[in-house]
């Protein structure tokens, strides 16, 4: 998000006299900024936009239809969102009460225990994929007991979601507690005083008032769950409409058909910028709580 | 309800006993780090004492023992309401749900809640704003607001603290009236650092100094009579400190002082004469001192340093001041470290006991 450029328009409606000084106030940014920091941040946007234009001009246009509504692309679309969407809910359920203990309470092993639950934001995903695979697996820690209940979780549509759920979930509790620390605890301490049992406390002031992180930390934990090979490819496997999401597909299809997996790639980026855009506006309506903070 | 407290926090050094009558407004005066916040604080359920007992009414606050054991109420449970320095409007929600949040928290309905909140923004002559979110609102409207919030959860004890500390001194005066409307036949603890507040706020004042009440009764009588330099500044006297004799006090730094009702103390008892600086006349002092005037309730001192104060200047001595005009100060040519006698009429001094 841009909170400076969000921002000024957001007030524009309401306070245009605001509005000029913040443009002036822009403005006046790029006097004290060296000219070749300029230079170098044009170099790393141009590496980073770059590959996108040369996925863009291999497309191969003329059959792009064709390429993309094949049965096992559109499969694959279909599972990744329905996965993807999942997951998210599941970053959300686990992710907020976590963020909210880890933000909100003192325990002993506390900083351990932060270190370890963001964990899989740097654990390679097939690290992340094998471990999951000796918990859920068959063989596993907890998979014996639900094997002898009839659920089979590896290798399931179930696995996709808990392999993306246990790469994304960091990126949500991580955005949540940085929030919740900036919000500080006064005004729930004044909510508190005023009657609101702890959950009303969370329900009606603490979550509203971190609310444009929270849509934030989801869109993010979407955007890494959509995105998820490793650990899908080792705990899930790659089972057309079961557990083939749109990135194993690409990654299957670039050796059989080039042109379809380039064609699927511009998909999986049309939909994060889409997500992105969603995200922005999702953050803009979410009342005042950003614009306090922005301003 | 009637408050009876009384806690112990090692870390902080602080240890008071507090009571406050039902319908009393208590003022809570006392220099940076005296303990006040943490009154407030250990009132509210913010923080816990490591001994102690708090009862409001029948219901009992806390009762920790020595080792730390014991009940105490969370904050949501004591019916304790507080006004900070802030505001601290909810800023997602309009004022009118800001208001209706304490009604609406006790399990009132929605249309209940509102009715009650408008009720409370009509009290405090905020009306006008219900529709409006905090950002839209000045400092003072926001104070008002949050007035008329902490009301109508209908709390048993209000705890304010420096409600007005934050607000700028020309609408100041609005809120003070407000909450001496609603104040006046509530139960609540003011801290602040105005002594204007006390007096139109407060029935009574407790000074805290290091964690400890050192002083405390009805506000005229504390800062009429301060006991604490601390309480004679916030009164703007002049205090001089000593022992009683036949006819006056004998300070502790040198000199013999008097004034009105000094036959009342008992001689050799711990005692003070309180004097306004206005009251004080100022002359240069020769290093002989064989220019002293005449007549009772002369000191000699020596320039600290001088402060102008609106039309006059501040001269303070060791021990005591004057507030001069300026004029005064050029003719008498006074500047810090010049030697002076201050002098002051014994009936316009009060002497008292300690």
């Amino acid at each position: 998000m841009t909170p400076a450029s969000t921002g000024a328009a957001r007030r524009s409606t309401r306070w245009p006299a605001r509005r000029s000084t913040r443009r002036s106030a822009r403005r006046s940014v790029p006097s004290g900024v060296p000219p070749w920091v300029v230079a170098v941040a044009v170099l790393g946007s141009t590496f980073v936009l770059l590959p996108l234009v040369a996925l863009a001009s291999r497309v191969d246009w003329a059959d792009f239809g064709a390429l993309v509504t094949s049965d096992s692309s559109v499969a694959a679309l279909g599972l990744s969102l329905r996965t993807s969407v999942t997951a998210t809910m599941f970053c959300v359920v686990l992710g907020v009460p976590m963020a909210v203990v880890l933000a909100r309470t003192e325990f002993w092993g506390q900083q351990v225990l932060r270190s370890l639950v963001l964990l899989p934001l740097v654990l390679p995903p097939v690290v992340g994929g094998i471990a999951l695979l000796y918990t859920f697996g068959r063989r596993g820690l907890l998979g014996q007991t639900f094997e002898t209940l009839g659920v089979t979780i590896a290798f399931s549509t179930t696995a996709v979601v808990l392999a993306q759920t246990f790469v994304a979930l960091p990126f949500l509790v991580l955005s949540l507690e940085g929030a919740l620390r900036t919000v500080g605890t006064r005004y729930e301490a004044v909510a508190a005083t005023l009657g609101a049992r702890p959950t009303t406390v969370l329900r009606r002031v603490t979550l509203p008032l971190v609310l444009p992180a929270l849509v934030s930390g989801a869109v993010l934990s979407f955007a890494r769950a959509l995105g998820e090979f490793g650990a899908t490819l080792t705990f899930a496997g790659s089972l057309q409409g079961v557990t083939r999401t749109l990135p194993l597909e690409i990654y299957l299809q670039r050796e059989t058909d080039p042109d379809a997996a380039v064609a699927l790639s511009l998909v999986l980026v049309v939909v994060a910028i889409v997500v992105v855009a969603l995200a922005h506006q999702a953050g803009r309506s979410t009342g005042l709580a950003t614009r306090r903070r922005g301003s | 309800m009637t408050l009876e407290f009384s806690a112990v926090l090692e870390a902080r050094g602080f240890d008071v006993e507090l009571t406050v009558a039902e319908g009393e407004t208590v003022a809570v005066l006392g220099p940076n780090g005296a303990g006040k916040s943490t009154l407030l604080a250990l009132l509210a359920g913010l923080v816990r004492p490591d001994r102690g007992t708090a009862r409001l009414g029948e219901r009992v606050l806390f009762d920790v023992d020595g080792r730390g054991r014991g009940p105490a109420l969370r904050p949501h449970e004591r019916g304790v309401s507080m006004l900070a320095q802030d505001a601290l409007l909810f800023p997602h929600l309009s004022a009118l749900d800001n208001v209706a949040f304490g009604p609406r928290s006790a399990g009132v309905s929605r249309r209940e809640a509102d009715r009650h909140a408008g009720d409370w923004l009509d009290r405090v002559d905020a009306t006008a704003l219900a529709d409006r979110r905090p950002a839209q609102l000045s400092g003072g409207q926001a104070q008002r607001i949050a007035v008329a919030r902490a009301l109508a959860a209908d709390p048993d004890l209000l705890l304010l603290d420096e409600p007005m500390a934050a607000l700028d001194v020309s609408v100041a005066p609005a809120l003070r009236r407000t909450l001496r409307d609603v104040l006046a036949d509530r139960t609540a603890v003011v801290v602040t650092h105005d002594v204007l507040d006390a007096f139109t706020l407060a029935d009574r004042v407790v000074v805290l100094e290091a964690g400890r009440v050192v002083d405390s009764g009805p506000t005229r009588a504390v800062l009429e009579r301060p006991t604490t330099p601390f309480a004679a500044g916030l009164a703007a006297l002049d205090l001089l400190v000593g022992t009683a004799t036949a006819d006056g006090v004998r300070l502790d730094g040198g000199g013999d002082v008097t004034g009105r009702g000094a036959d009342g103390v008992t001689v050799g008892a711990r005692a003070a004469v309180a004097v306004r600086p206005g009251l004080v006349r100022v002359v240069p002092r020769a290093h002989d001192g064989v220019d002293r005037p005449s007549g009772p309730n002369v000191l000699a001192s020596t320039v600290v340093d001088l402060e102008p104060r609106g039309d006059l200047v501040r001269v303070r001595g060791a021990g005591l001041s004057a507030d001069v005009p300026p004029a005064v100060v050029a003719a008498l040519d006074l500047s810090p470290g010049a030697p002076v006698w201050f002098s002051f009429a014994p009936d316009d001094a009060v002497a008292y006991a300690l």
